[in-house]
C-alpha cells in the first residue's frame, strides 16, 4: 500500500513536470508574445515611448533570455510558491488566483452536490421503472442536457431572467455586496445568484450520470446475486439499494475523481464567462488568448495537479468501495 | 394430505414479450410433502425455474402468474415469526408484502444454478449468512426464574456475534475448510464449489421447511457435483426439510429425489417414484428422455437415440398434446384434437396421455 501510493506518487511528479513543459512550450508556439500584442495596443494608440516600455517589460520579466531559461526560472519559482507575475494584470498569479478559489470552489462544490444528489436517485429511478413514463421524461431531459451546450443554456436563462423577469443575476453578488464583507444577507445574497449556475449544471451535468448511472444499475439488475438476494427475504429497497446499486454505483467514483477535482479550475469556464461570474476559469481561458503565459501555465499545473490527486482518490475509493480492486 | 407443504394447482405463468406470449407455464400441478425430495426435470425452458419463482413470488417480469394457485402449508415453528398454522395462497400475496418476506428465505429457501454470480461482490460470506440470520432467524429469551418459561418464551433476532457463530457453524457444517476464516472471505476468494456450498448455507441457515435447489450443480465439475449433493443430502437428513430439485440431468435427480416430477412445454407430463419413473415410464416423452441418456457398456458404434424433431415454437404451440408433432405413438385424429388430462394410472404413478385414456 505504502508502495503504491509513492510510486504513484512518483508518476504524478513526472506527470506535473512533463505537462508543465509541454505546456510552456505551446504557449509560446504562437508568433510573438503578450508584449508584441501590447506594443500594437500602444502604438495604435500612438505613444511613442511605446518601444522603450516594452522592452522595460520585457527586460522585468524575463522575456528576452532563451525559452530553457524562461521555464526553469518559472519552474523553480513555482516549488518556491512564486507563481510568476501576470502581464495583463501587472499582479503576482497567485494574488489573483487567491482572490477568485474561494468562489471557484463553493461554486464547484455547489455544482458537485447538486448533480450528484439529482443524478443518481433518477438514475435509479430511471432504471428500476424502465420505460415508464417517468423514464421516458428523465431520458428525454437528460439527452437534451447533454446535447446542449452549457453555455447557451445559460444565455437562454439569462435572456429569461433578465429580460422577462427583469432579475439581476449577472455574477454571484448583486453591486452592493460585491466587496462587502460577510454577512447574512450577502449569503443570502449569493444563494440568490448561485441558482442560475447550479441550474445549468444540473441540466448539462446531470445528463450522463443519470444515463451512466442507468444503465450500469440495468446490467446489475439482471445479475444472479439480485435474484438471490430477493430469494433470501430481503425487501425490494434494500434488494435495490444495498445490493444492485451498491454495486452499481463503483464506475462513478471514478468519474467523481477525474472530473471534480480538476472542474475547480476548468469546469464551467464558458458558462461563467457568460454569467460573469468570479471564478478561475475565465481567467484561465482569457490568460490563454492574451498569451499571458505565467497565469496559463499556472492554471495548467494546477489543473494536472487536481486531476492527478482526483484520479488518486478515485482509485483509492473504489478500493475501499470493492474487495475485488487490489493496489499493488 | 396432512403433511402437504406445497400445493400447487394448475399453474398459469405468461410472459407478454414484444412477439407474442408465452405460456411459460401452462397448468401445473405439483405437490410437494414435508421432508420430501421432489426431481422436477425438463428440458430448457420447460418452466422448470419459472415454476420455482412463482413458489416465491418472484416471476421475473415481464412474466405474470395469469391464474392458479400456489398453496402453502404454513406451520407454526419455534423460531419463526409467525406464530399459528395457517394456509396461504403464494400467488395472492403482495409480492413485496411483509408475509411473503417471511416465507422467502425463512421457510422456503433457494439455491441458484450460477454459484459464481450468486453472491454479492462486496459482502463476505459471513455478511450474506448474517443478512439472512437477521431477517429470519429468532433465539429464545427466556428469563431466570421463570416457571412458565416454556409457554411464554419470547423471541429476539440475533446479534451479530451470535450470527457469526452461526455462519462459522454453518459453514463447517457445509464442508468449507477453515469456516473461522472463510467467513471473512469475499466472493472472489472462493471458487465455484465453495460458493455453491456458501449458498446453501446462506438457505439452511435459517432451518426452512423448503430447499428449492435451481440447477444447483449446472455450473460445477462433476466431482464437485457430487460433493455439493452428499451435502444436500446430508443435511436434509438431519433438517427434516423438503427439496425441489430442479435439473436436466436425470443422473443427479435419481440419485437425490424420492419422486420426479416430468416437464414439458409448461406441463407436467408424468410424475412418479424415481424407481417407477426409471424402470417403467408411462409418457412417451419420458420414455424418450430416458432413451437419450447415454449409457456406459453400450456398444460405441451405436447412435444415441434422440427425440424426433423440435422443441415447438412457443407463440404456436401445437393443438390437443403438445408433445404430438415429436412423438412415437402419435395417434392421428387423437393426439392432436384432444387436450390429455393430468391423471393416475397407477399406485403413485400420474401421466397426461392419451395412451392412457379411453378416447
Amino acid at each position: 500500500m505504502v508502495n503504491y501510493l509513492l510510486r504513484r506518487l512518483g508518476y504524478a511528479i513526472i506527470m506535473v513536470v512533463l505537462v508543465s513543459f509541454v505546456s510552456f512550450v505551446i504557449i509560446k508556439l504562437p508568433p510573438g508574445d503578450f508584449l508584441t500584442q501590447k506594443l500594437a495596443q500602444l502604438q495604435a494608440r500612438g505613444d511613442r515611448s511605446a518601444e522603450n516600455q516594452i522592452a522595460e517589460y520585457r527586460a522585468k520579466y524575463g522575456l528576452d533570455r532563451p525559452f530553457m531559461v524562461q521555464y526553469t526560472t518559472w519552474a523553480v519559482n513555482f516549488l518556491k510558491g512564486d507563481f510568476g507575475e501576470s502581464f495583463e494584470y501587472e499582479r503576482p498569479v497567485k494574488d489573483l488566483l487567491g482572490q477568485r478559489l474561494g468562489m471557484t470552489v463553493i461554486l464547484a462544490l455547489a455544482t458537485l452536490i447538486i448533480t450528484w444528489v439529482i443524478a443518481i436517485p433518477l438514475g435509479v429511478y430511471s432504471a428500476i421503472k424502465q420505460y415508464s413514463l417517468g423514464d421516458q421524461v428523465i431520458t428525454t431531459i437528460s439527452f437534451i442536457g447533454l446535447g446542449m451546450p452549457g453555455f447557451l443554456l445559460a444565455l437562454l436563462i439569462l435572456y429569461v431572467a433578465i429580460i422577462i423577469l427583469n432579475q439581476d443575476v449577472l455574477g454571484l453578488f448583486s453591486k452592493e455586496y460585491v466587496d462587502a464583507p460577510w454577512s447574512f444577507g450577502r449569503v443570502i445574497d449569493l444563494l440568490k445568484h448561485l441558482w442560475i449556475p447550479a441550474l445549468i449544471s444540473a441540466v448539462t451535468g446531470t445528463g450522463g450520470l443519470i444515463r451512466i448511472m442507468r444503465g450500469n444499475l440495468l446490467e446489475t439488475l439482471g445479475q444472479p446475486f439480485v435474484e438471490a438476494a430477493r430469494a433470501r427475504g430481503l425487501k425490494n429497497s434494500q434488494v435495490i439499494w444495498k445490493h444492485a446499486v451498491r454495486i452499481a454505483i463503483n464506475p462513478l467514483i471514478v468519474i467523481l475523481g477525474s472530473e471534480a477535482l480538476p472542474g475547480i479550475i476548468g469546469g464551467g469556464a464558458l458558462v461563467s464567462i457568460v454569467l460573469n461570474l468570479p471564478t478561475i476559469g475565465p481567467l484561465f481561458v482569457d490568460s490563454l488568448r492574451k498569451l499571458d503565459m505565467y497565469m496559463a501555465g499556472t492554471c495548467i499545473v494546477f489543473f494536472t495537479i487536481l486531476l492527478l490527486v482526483g484520479n488518486l482518490l478515485s482509485d483509492l475509493l473504489l478500493a475501499w468501495a470493492d474487495p475485488r480492486i487490489r493496489l499493488d | 394430505m396432512n403433511d402437504v407443504l406445497i400445493d400447487v394447482k394448475d399453474l398459469h405463468v405468461e410472459f407478454d414479450v414484444r412477439a407474442g406470449i408465452v405460456k411459460a407455464v401452462d397448468g401445473l400441478d405439483l405437490t410437494i410433502r414435508r421432508g420430501q425430495t421432489v426431481g422436477v426435470i425438463g428440458e430448457s425452458g420447460c418452466g422448470k425455474s419459472v415454476t420455482a419463482r412463482a413458489i416465491l413470488r418472484m416471476v421475473p417480469k415481464p412474466g405474470k402468474v395469469t391464474s392458479g394457485q400456489v398453496m402453502y402449508y404454513r406451520k407454526a415453528k419455534k423460531g419463526k415469526k409467525h406464530l399459528k398454522d395457517e394456509v396461504l395462497d403464494i400467488t395472492q400475496l403482495p409480492p413485496d408484502g411483509e408475509i411473503i418476506r417471511q416465507i422467502r428465505g425463512g421457510e422456503i429457501g433457494m439455491i441458484f444454478q450460477e454459484p459464481m454470480s450468486s453472491l454479492t461482490p462486496v459482502y463476505t460470506a459471513g455478511t450474506h449468512i448474517n443478512e439472512a440470520l437477521s431477517l429470519h432467524r429468532l433465539i429464545p429469551l427466556q428469563k431466570v426464574g421463570d416457571q412458565m418459561a416454556e409457554a411464554i418464551t419470547t423471541y429476539r433476532t440475533v446479534t451479530k456475534d451470535e450470527a457469526r457463530e452461526i455462519a462459522i457453524d454453518m459453514l463447517r457444517k457445509v464442508g468449507i475448510p477453515k469456516p473461522t476464516e472463510r467467513v471473512d472471505s469475499y466472493p472472489h476468494q472462493l471458487s465455484g464449489g465453495q460458493r455453491q456450498r456458501v449458498m446453501i448455507a446462506i438457505a439452511l441457515s435459517c432451518e426452512p421447511e423448503m430447499l428449492i435447489a435451481d440447477e444447483p450443480t449446472t455450473a460445477l465439475d462433476v466431482s464437485i457435483e457430487a460433493q455439493i449433493l452428499d451435502v444436500m443430502r446430508d443435511l436434509q437428513r438431519t433438517a427434516n426439510m423438503a427439496i425441489m430439485f430442479i435439473t436436466h440431468n436425470l443422473g443427479v435427480v435419481a440419485e437425490m429425489a424420492e419422486e420426479m416430477v416430468v416437464m414439458y412445454m409448461g406441463k407436467q407430463v408424468e410424475r412418479a417414484k424415481t424407481v417407477d419413473l426409471f424402470y417403467d415410464p408411462k409418457h412417451p416423452y419420458t420414455q424418450a428422455l430416458l432413451k437419450s441418456i447415454p449409457k456406459v457398456g453400450k456398444r460405441s458404434n451405436e447412435r444415441l437415440a434422440t427425440i424426433e424433431g423440435m422443441v415447438p415454437d412457443p407463440f404456436h404451440l401445437p393443438t390437443g398434446c403438445v408433445f404430438h408433432p415429436r412423438c412415437p405413438m402419435f395417434m392421428p385424429g387423437k393426439c392432436d384434437k384432444i387436450t390429455p388430462t393430468y391423471k393416475q394410472i397407477g399406485e403413485n404413478h400420474w401421466a397426461s396421455c392419451l395412451l392412457y385414456e379411453d378416447v
